[in-house]
């Protein structure tokens, strides 16, 4: 057993850490004031292969595979999470791609998403009224000779109305009221009938646009269709699965983010005369951040490594993403409350990783979902 | 990266799992109830191997690596926990520094039988003032001619009340402070040494635990393991592998009080099915899960690293710190899963969760791991 990434897993690694350190931090708190999408970013990292990292090189992906992509993914959130959030949609788009799509999809999307001419890959899953619940989701898609016609709306969909290309998904088979009526359509922006709407403000995760599609009588060749008809809601599920090590790699370096934070605090602030590092209700703080933040990393890298080996990893990535976007959430509270009235204000990196670390235990499935996921397969296994 | 088990690694896992569930699960109440020590038990752990699994075959161990240490670790703890902390004092506490620190000699006289599970060692660190603050122990060792002759006691000495040798801390020169303390390899037949009654303890009561007094108590020179003063640098590396085997203890406790958990909630019904069919327990067996391996990861990481020579204190500060306040969190779920009956003595739910208690205060509670990981932290 060894715990330690290869050379090459290494590699990817380094070159995220250097990129988000020299490049991604001086913009953050712009980024995060402004919520304005950050191009200049997305396409310096598209040139150093962060866009598709787990994608075959013949389709411009990095090939370095689902441990190296979260060690990146790590390395981005450290910095900035909106980045990172970005980017785990346009790898995880860039998967699903790969995965499902004809030879003509991959030709096609692959190398622009992995340059970052795209800009971004989004994941049109959630619904107004079916998010934790997907097999609920009423968007229509309707069979006219070799065509089909889509009506409906996504919410919440994370880079929206910058991607390149959108996977959709769509009830074809209304007679089916579950899962098995839905299939996966490939959208591009500017097609007739296909309309970004509201741009939501969100408390965190600020500079990663978070918008509302609606599709009026949108008409899409069958080319279009990703995977088979029927197959959509198996593909969902599957992505969410790679999704969710993403989600848990951010949370990782958000904690990392939130304890170098204070850290750094605590070592200068003082207090009864001596630095509240030396306190042990600080310096325990410490200790219990580090510790949550470890194991969180462990049980992240643990899903990805399965990831790699070809197993099933809806238990692992369940968990991997429960630890810790939780753990997440208490580090990024202790860090706050390690600054005092400081941690409250902008002026400090803490209220921003605050506000960013929240929406980890939302998005890509709620942590009750995680744990409805995670009971099933071990009440299946009892 | 690679988080899969040798094949080596997983036969020993097997071995222990089979052991535990034939041997040791079956009896674990009655030892519990009894305050009985497992002797025919301790004997079929040392002629598996297991009472000095990281020894050398040719010194009576089984010559294996701290991860299989740590599997075997949770599959007898989860089978037993008291056997559990009686097989990790003799691996980690007893036999490791005695392999690592010995001469030849004493490895002969004082570890080969140990690590064939012959005979029974004990660490003996902790007296009635000094627990946590290892450095103000009062038991004094004075050289007299070849001999040392010891004077002061020990408290809640695992192993204690069997020990043929303890492994005791002792001042040299107290002026030097923590610099001053020496090991001793003490027989517990030697003059001027005796022992109290047992312990009563709340769990792990398959264990014995005593304290220890020194009378004048003589010992060769020869007994002395590694050189004057190295005695607190020698209990303290001795525990950051002693917490690996803790922590795996927590994890085997844990994982007996969650699937016990498992199967109470598949099999009891209300408001007419079974109780696993609503989210609330359903969401409480899936924290337990997802800690579980939250910590086995934790322990494996300061496993691997131990057994590629380097400093693990901060990571075994952590699985030990983590591991054992999950199995306390675990364990308690356990209970509340199965009501009432979690609460009686005629259910195991109850005792996974005595047993757990202690994980995270002996060989350092939790606020020394607090301490050692914070140390480590603000160092880097």
């Amino acid at each position: 057993m060894t715990f330690e990434p290869n050379e090459a897993q290494a590699a990817v690694a380094a070159t995220a850490r250097a990129y988000a350190r020299e490049r991604i931090a001086p913009t953050v708190r712009e980024n995060d004031r402004s919520e304005k999408f950050p191009v200049q970013l997305i396409r310096g990292l598209g040139e150093l292969g962060l866009l598709a990292v787990n994608v075959p090189a013949e389709h411009g992906g990095s090939e370095a595979g689902a441990a190296a992509a979260a060690l990146s993914m790590m390395e981005l959130a450290a910095v900035d999470a909106s980045v990172a959030v970005i980017v785990g949609v346009t790898n995880m788009v860039a998967e699903t791609i790969a995965r499902y799509g004809s030879p003509e999809q991959k030709a096609r999307h692959l190398p622009r998403l992995a340059s970052g001419e795209y800009l971004a890959g989004a994941f049109g899953l959630s619904e107004p009224g079916a998010g934790s619940d997907p097999s609920a989701l009423s968007t229509r898609a309707e069979r006219r000779g070799d065509r089909w016609v889509l009506n409906g709306a996504k919410q919440w969909i994370t880079s929206g109305d910058v991607a390149g290309v959108v996977v959709v998904w769509a009830r074809t088979d209304p007679a089916l009221g579950d899962g098995r009526g839905i299939t996966a359509f490939l959208l591009q922006p500017g097609m007739p009938g296909f309309s970004v709407g509201r741009h939501e403000e969100k408390m965190g995760q600020r500079c990663s646009s978070t918008v509302a599609l609606a599709f009026d009588g949108v008409e899409l060749p069958d080319e279009a269709r990703l995977g088979t008809i029927g197959q959509g809601l198996a593909i969902a599920l599957s992505a969410l699965d790679g999704g969710r090590i993403g989600i848990a790699a951010q949370a990782t370096g958000t904690m990392r983010a939130a304890i170098d934070a204070a850290r750094a605090y605590a070592l200068e602030r003082k207090t009864f005369g001596k630095p509240i590092a030396e306190h042990q209700a600080v310096a325990f703080m410490l200790a219990d951040m580090a510790t949550s933040h470890d194991a969180a990393r462990l049980m992240t890298l643990r899903a990805a490594a399965l990831k790699e080996a070809g197993a099933s990893i809806g238990q692992a990535a369940a968990m991997a993403k429960l630890f810790a976007s939780e753990a997440s959430q208490r580090v990024v509270d202790a860090a706050v409350q390690i600054h005092g009235g400081y941690g409250y204000t902008e002026e400090y990196p803490v209220a921003k990783l605050y506000r960013d670390a929240r929406v980890q235990r939302i998005y890509e499935g709620t942590s009750e979902i995680q744990r409805l996921v995670i009971s099933r397969q071990l009440l299946r296994d009892a | 990266m690679d988080f899969q088990l040798t094949d080596e690694q997983r036969q020993v896992r097997d071995m222990c799992r089979d052991f535990a569930a034939k041997e040791l699960a079956p009896n674990a109440r009655r030892w519990d109830l009894n305050h009985e020590f497992p002797r025919e038990a301790v004997k079929k752990l040392g002629e598996l191997g297991l009472m000095g699994i990281a020894v050398p075959a040719d010194l009576g161990g089984a010559g294996m690596d701290n991860i299989s240490y740590a599997l075997a670790m949770e599959e007898i703890s989860r089978g037993c926990a008291g056997t559990g902390v009686i097989m990790s004092v003799s691996n980690s506490l007893y036999c490791d520094p005695v392999m690592k620190y010995g001469t030849d000699e004493q490895k002969k006289e004082f570890l080969v039988p140990y690590a064939s599970g012959e005979k029974l060692g004990a660490y003996a660190l902790t007296e009635p003032q000094s627990g946590s603050d290892a450095a103000e122990i009062k038991t004094t060792a004075v050289a007299r001619g070849d001999e040392y002759v010891l004077d002061g006691s020990k408290n809640f000495i695992t192993n204690g009340p069997q020990a043929d040798t303890i492994l005791v801390f002792a001042m040299t020169d107290k002026a030097k402070r923590h610099k001053g303390i020496s090991a001793f390899l003490v027989p517990t037949d030697t003059k001027g040494f005796t022992r109290s009654k047992p312990d009563d303890k709340v769990g792990i009561r398959a264990s014995g635990s005593c304290s220890l007094y020194f009378e004048g108590c003589a010992i060769p020179k020869r007994y002395r393991l590694g050189a004057e003063g190295d005695g607190f640098k020698i209990a303290m590396g001795t525990l950051d592998g002693g917490r690996i085997g803790i922590a795996s203890q927590a994890l085997g406790i844990a994982r007996a009080g969650y699937e016990l958990a498992l199967a109470y909630a598949k099999e009891r019904k209300a408001f007419g099915q079974p109780i696993s069919q609503f989210q609330a327990i359903q969401f409480m067996l899936a924290d337990m899960a997802t800690e579980l391996d939250a910590a086995r990861l934790l322990v494996w990481r300061a496993a691997a690293l131990k057994d590629k020579g380097v400093r693990h204190s901060t990571e075994s500060a952590m699985a030990k710190l983590y591991a054992s306040e999950m199995a306390e969190r675990v364990t308690s779920k356990g209970i509340q899963i199965h009501g009432g009956y979690g609460y009686i003595k005629e259910y195991d739910a109850e005792r996974h969760w005595r047993d757990s208690r202690i994980t995270e205060i002996y060989e350092g509670t939790s606020e020394i791991q607090r301490l050692v990981i914070s140390s480590g932290v603000l160092k880097d």
